[in-house]
């Protein structure tokens, strides 16, 4: 197997240096023009967890291996070579070595070598004095020992115990290689990477700039000059900006179903892909508060759940009834509706479900004359509270008289982290389309990303058990069965996951939208505009 | 007048130290803090994490002390660093300055250039047809909601037209910038000018009712002079303090109109970094508006001296 997977790392190396589109079609020159929808917090990808800083500003990295970029799904056997030129596990799977390209160059002109690998794992992992301010992900390197070097090109990742998808985690957008020189503080405020695009400038509610890095190591790219993302808080100001042809694509996922068609109508040559945006809308229950740590309570509202109505009108039918994993066809690791039916709360009659959960509560004393009175606390945005406000409909229909509490967005995931919740409305986006990501980061014990601190000791195993499986076919049984766990335990239900679109004007030429990520795909070192 | 001008200057700073501790408390009384923010944006919370954090930031300071160590700065010109850019404060809030400077002065020229002359017309031609258009022209000025007519304007302007762009800053020429800055500064005038044009009518029908507009008309004054140079001149007084009034708190509709217009000026950043509570820069620019709503009330009392000689600000 070993051998397998060291051969297919050669071979995509040589494959991607065969495999380079015809330089004909192509047009250099030009700047892209993106408009933004927030302020980002920082510059720094490693320390957020909000592709309002990952899609801006993946274009000044690299990773070690990363998703094609030229292909809808993200899936293993789509990783390509980014700063490694091919990899090799070691017979016992526990050890990855990655030989890296030689001659790159940061930005600053300083030479990147297997050290700048080392020391940003050593951010990661907390080895290094200059560690993050914060570490969204360090779940996601539980399992790494260590990373050694052996000499400037070579270095080896040395984990606690087999990972089938490690190296899925380094082809996320999410996951740059950072240079040791520069402080954590500079890469806030003024990354340098070794990237198709260089750093210009970051003017808080202006604009980000970025221009064409003249000595990247893909010769030849980027084919543009530049990009500029100009920010805009007003939806309907950016849309109208973008229908008027003032920008050349629009954020990732801004335009929503329902402005969709507006979209279309008003600029119906612009290129739009309505895609799954692993945002999930979630309910959150707290275990600790009374009575909603009786697992009957959390068995009756899973059966209020009608996701059907959620989607019908939040997204006119469009997003998806979904399990933890995105369902296919875009998720690889989704139950079909075939298997999500059978979970407790997704059968088809939701009338039935809806009886049995009212004879639930019946039973434990609540009636409609005696509801069950609870605040239902979610986000200040209309994102969050929307769906909140239907699910406050469906809970009174199991006499669960539910009042809606707004909490500032700035202080929601600090009280829901105290537990100063009983029930919520959340949203949670997963990085990669991988179990290891989703389970580890929201339903493990130890993640702090576990916004309920849902802990069960037999689920953890299960979680450990298939992330070590090398079988797919395997792990994904054993990822159906963690599913059915969790349903049945009530750990965050999903509700659904939603779909958004990206649009852009035609003449946005060599961008492919990735269909099962919203993280992945904005190196835009393939990108060129003809006109 | 001198002792009244010395006395009128400790009472300025008398408020604004009195608004510097507002300001101060109720951003603290506000929930959650910086850190907040910090993880919010992560997805997560890691108190030790934020502990830290408020310890560099000063956070876990005694509120005293932080009172003091900023009012301390300000003292001496020192803003205090940005929590969210990590920037000296002062770069983050001195580019923005101007751009809203322009845009508040611009819409303050549109409601005074519309206004008062509009409401001197509409009080001369009392119950005429002019008179009813003008009144629910100003009608609509007042009641209709700023960011509304700001996208319809877009809608108009950039969309169907092409006239204008979204807001581009740093054209090269102080009058590209005007002329880009001239639509959204009528949008948030608009408002302006209606409440500075009913009150100039008011205020004109009340005066013109006097016996020495008749004085005037009977010894053959003619009616431009009758009506500026009488009737205004006396008329003006209660315009110029709603004026004045409408310049201080134009900071209010300036937040809809950048928000909407994408002007990257003061107000709108004063809403992000009151969402942010990067309380260096809410707190400096809180202060400096305070500043600039008791000069502009200094300068409307010195104001009246200037039309009205009969004014004096004497023991």
């Amino acid at each position: 197997m070993a051998l397998k997977l060291a051969l297919a790392g050669v071979a995509a190396s040589v494959a991607v240096s065969f495999a380079a589109v015809p330089a004909l079609a192509q047009k250099s020159g030009g700047t892209l023009r993106i408009y933004h929808r927030d302020n980002l917090p920082s510059g720094s990808i490693h320390e957020e967890a909000t592709i309002s800083t990952v899609q801006p500003f993946m274009g000044v990295f690299n990773n070690l291996v990363i998703y094609d970029q030229h292909k809808k799904l993200n899936a293993p056997d789509t990783i390509v070579p980014d700063l490694a030129e091919s990899w090799a596990w070691d017979a016992g799977q526990t050890k990855l070595t990655f030989k890296l390209r030689q001659g790159v160059k940061w930005h600053d002109g300083k030479p990147f070598t297997g050290k700048d690998v080392q020391c940003t794992w050593n951010k990661l992992t907390g080895k290094d004095n200059d560690d993050f301010r914060k570490n969204p992900r360090a779940i996601w390197w539980h399992n790494l020992k260590d990373v050694t070097v052996n000499g400037d090109y070579e270095v080896t990742f040395n984990l606690n115990r087999p990972q089938a998808s490690f190296l899925s985690l380094f082809a996320s957008g999410y996951t740059p290689v950072y240079p040791c020189h520069v402080s954590t503080k500079d890469m806030r405020t003024n990354p340098i990477g070794t990237g198709p695009y260089k750093f210009v400038e970051f003017k808080r509610g202006e604009s980000v700039k970025f221009t064409r890095n003249p000595d990247y190591w893909k010769k030849g790219h980027p084919y543009l000059d530049g990009i500029e993302w100009k920010v805009i808080e007003n939806r309907s100001t950016r849309i109208l900006a973008f229908v008027a042809g003032e920008f050349d694509m629009t954020f990732n996922a801004d335009v929503t179903v329902p402005l969709l068609k507006d979209v279309t109508s008003q600029a119906p040559k612009a290129i739009c892909e309505l895609v799954p945006t692993y945002v999930s809308t979630n309910l959150i229950i707290n275990p600790k508060a009374a009575p909603f740590n009786d697992a009957k309570i959390r068995k009756a509202m899973a059966l209020a759940l009608d996701r059907k109505a959620y989607i019908d009108i939040l997204s006119a039918g469009k997003d998806n009834i979904s399990g933890v994993m995105l369902p296919p066809p875009e998720g690889l690791w989704g139950m079909p509706p075939e298997e999500l039916e059978k979970l407790p709360g997704y059968a088809a009659d939701i009338e039935k479900s809806r009886a049995q959960a009212r004879e639930i509560m019946q039973s434990l004393g609540y009636s409609e004359a005696k509801p069950l009175k609870v605040k239902v606390s979610t986000r200040n945005i209309a994102i969050y509270r929307d769906p909140a406000v239907i699910l406050i409909d469906q809970l009174k229909k199991i006499f669960i008289d539910g009042e809606l509490e707004v909490i500032d967005t700035s202080i929601w995931h600090a009280k829901v982290t105290r537990g100063e919740y009983s029930v919520g409305l959340n949203l949670t986006g997963v990085g990669v389309d991988d179990p290891d990501v989703n389970l580890y980061e929201n339903y493990s014990c130890n993640s702090e990303r576990n916004l309920t601190q849902y802990c069960n000791k037999d689920v953890d195993a299960l979680i450990d058990k298939q992330s070590q499986e090398t079988d797919t076919a395997k792990r994904k049984q054993l990822v159906w069965d963690i599913e059915r766990r969790l349903a049945e335990d009530l750990a965050r239900p999903i509700i659904s996951y939603g779909r958004a679109a990206t649009c852009w004007h035609p003449h946005v030429k060599g961008f492919v939208l990735h269909a099962n990520s919203i993280y992945n795909n904005w190196r835009f070192d393939d990108v060129w505009l003809d006109k | 007048m001198g002792a009244y001008l010395i006395r009128r200057l400790l009472l300025m700073l008398v408020t604004l130290f009195g608004m510097s501790i507002l300001i101060f408390v109720m951003l603290r009384l506000v929930p959650g803090n910086i850190t907040d923010i910090i993880f919010d944006s992560a997805g997560f919370v890691n108190p030790a994490q934020k502990k830290k954090i408020e310890r560099q930031l000063g956070l876990d300071q005694p509120i005293v002390t932080q009172y003091i160590s900023w009012v301390g700065g300000l003292a001496r010109g020192d803003l205090g660093y940005a929590y969210v850019s990590e920037k000296p404060a002062i770069e983050e809030i001195l580019p923005r300055i101007p751009v809203t400077a322009k845009l508040a002065v611009l819409a303050l020229v549109f409601s005074v250039l519309f206004g008062v002359p509009l409401g001197v017309m509409s009080a001369v031609r009392q119950n005429t047809v002019l008179d009813y258009v003008l009144r629910v022209v100003s009608l609509s000025g007042l009641s209709l909601p700023s960011f509304w007519l700001g996208l319809l304007i877009l809608m108009a302007f950039v969309h169907w037209f092409g006239w204008i762009p979204i807001y581009k800053s740093d054209t090269g020429s102080i009058w590209h910038d005007l002329a880009l800055l001239s639509i959204p500064a009528a949008a948030v005038g608009f408002r302006s000018s209606a409440l500075v044009m009913r009150l100039t009518r008011s205020s004109m029908l009340e005066v013109m009712r006097q016996d020495y507009i008749r004085t005037a008309r009977a010894k053959g004054a003619s009616e431009p002079a009758v009506n500026y140079d009488h009737a205004l001149r006396n008329a003006v007084l209660p315009v110029v303090t709603i004026i004045g009034i409408e310049a201080a708190f134009l900071i209010g509709g300036l937040i809809v109109t950048e928000t909407v217009f994408n002007i990257p000026g003061v107000a709108r950043f004063l809403v992000e970094a009151i969402r942010w509570r990067d309380y260096p820069i809410v707190q400096n620019l809180v202060m400096f508006i305070a500043v600039v709503v008791v000069v502009t009330n200094f300068i409307v009392d010195m104001l009246y001296v200037v039309l009205d000689p009969r004014i004096k600000y004497e023991e």
